[in-house]
């Protein structure tokens, strides 16, 4: 029996809530960053397995955006820590619980 | 011989992910980062399964190519020490792993109802000159809107990254 689709989902769905569990309970910014990066990939898995069961090509053009927006996102993203990192010192999420720099 | 590479790629992926995010032995961001590059790895196998090639040449490049090393790059430009220990907040916790359980209930309930209908055997090969047809027919678009994204977030970046931010 070859693998079908819910297979693929139910992987996807695991790693999409691996990266959650991840948001919402770890503390560090930069393991924040990297589980949303987990739930981009989980999202991405779930699009190719409905691209390819359901005979159409456009779900793997929306993992190519996908994928160039999250690039740019980590980018961005990991600019912003370095710069807050700069100036408090501390990557922390509870330490940054307000809004002045 | 596909079905047993999709249950050791699939193994692979779930279990590096979940020692990204919750690591018994090792509290060091290097450590996930690692651990977050064999998932991805083990996700592009997923994706040479399903015939993506495209996909999986550009996951390997993108992902664990340059997004990993921004991060690790990130990481020891910081000098991270291990995360330190600090008091676990219950309730944070409680209402993250309710959060968590519910929507993934909520999915293998919803998978359950196609378990039979959808599961046609998959015709669709990882054409890439498909794919670049649409690309650059139908979704012109999208990849000129993204092209100028990612040129204001490199924009963004070097401004950001200036040591005085006015």
């Amino acid at each position: 029996m070859t693998p079908a689709l819910h297979h693929y989902l139910i992987v996807s769905a695991l790693l999409f809530s691996l990266g959650l569990l991840g948001v919402v309970t770890r503390r560090s910014l930069l393991i924040i960053y990297m589980s949303l990066e987990l739930m981009l990939n989980a999202a991405n898995l779930a699009l190719v397995a409905f691209s390819r069961f359901n005979n159409h090509l456009d779900g793997q053009v929306m993992v190519f955006f996908i994928i160039t927006v999250a690039a740019a996102e980590v980018a961005v993203g990991l600019a912003l820590i370095v710069a807050i990192f700069r100036r408090r010192q501390t990557t922390h999420v509870e330490d940054l619980a307000t809004l002045k720099l | 011989m596909e079905t047993a590479l999709f249950y050791i790629l699939a193994a692979l992926a779930v279990l590096s992910a979940l020692l990204v995010v919750a690591n018994p032995f090792s509290r060091n961001p290097v450590t996930s980062a690692m651990f977050l590059v064999l998932t991805m790895v083990s996700l592009t196998g997923l994706f040479v399964l399903l015939h993506a090639f495209f996909l999986a040449a550009v996951q390997i490049l993108v992902y664990a190519g340059a997004v990993m090393v921004l991060f690790l790059f990130v990481i020891m430009l910081l000098d991270l020490k291990e995360e330190e220990r600090r008091r676990v907040r219950w309730t944070g916790l409680a209402a993250g792993l309710i959060s968590v359980g519910t929507i993934l209930t909520i999915f293998v309930l919803r998978l359950g109802e196609f378990e039979a209908g959808a599961s046609a055997a998959p015709t669709l090969e990882g054409q890439t000159p498909e794919l670049g047809r649409l690309l650059f027919e139908r979704y012109l678009l999208p990849l000129e809107i993204v092209g100028v994204l990612l040129l204001v977030a490199m924009v963004g970046v070097v401004l950001l990254s200036k040591k005085e931010l006015k």
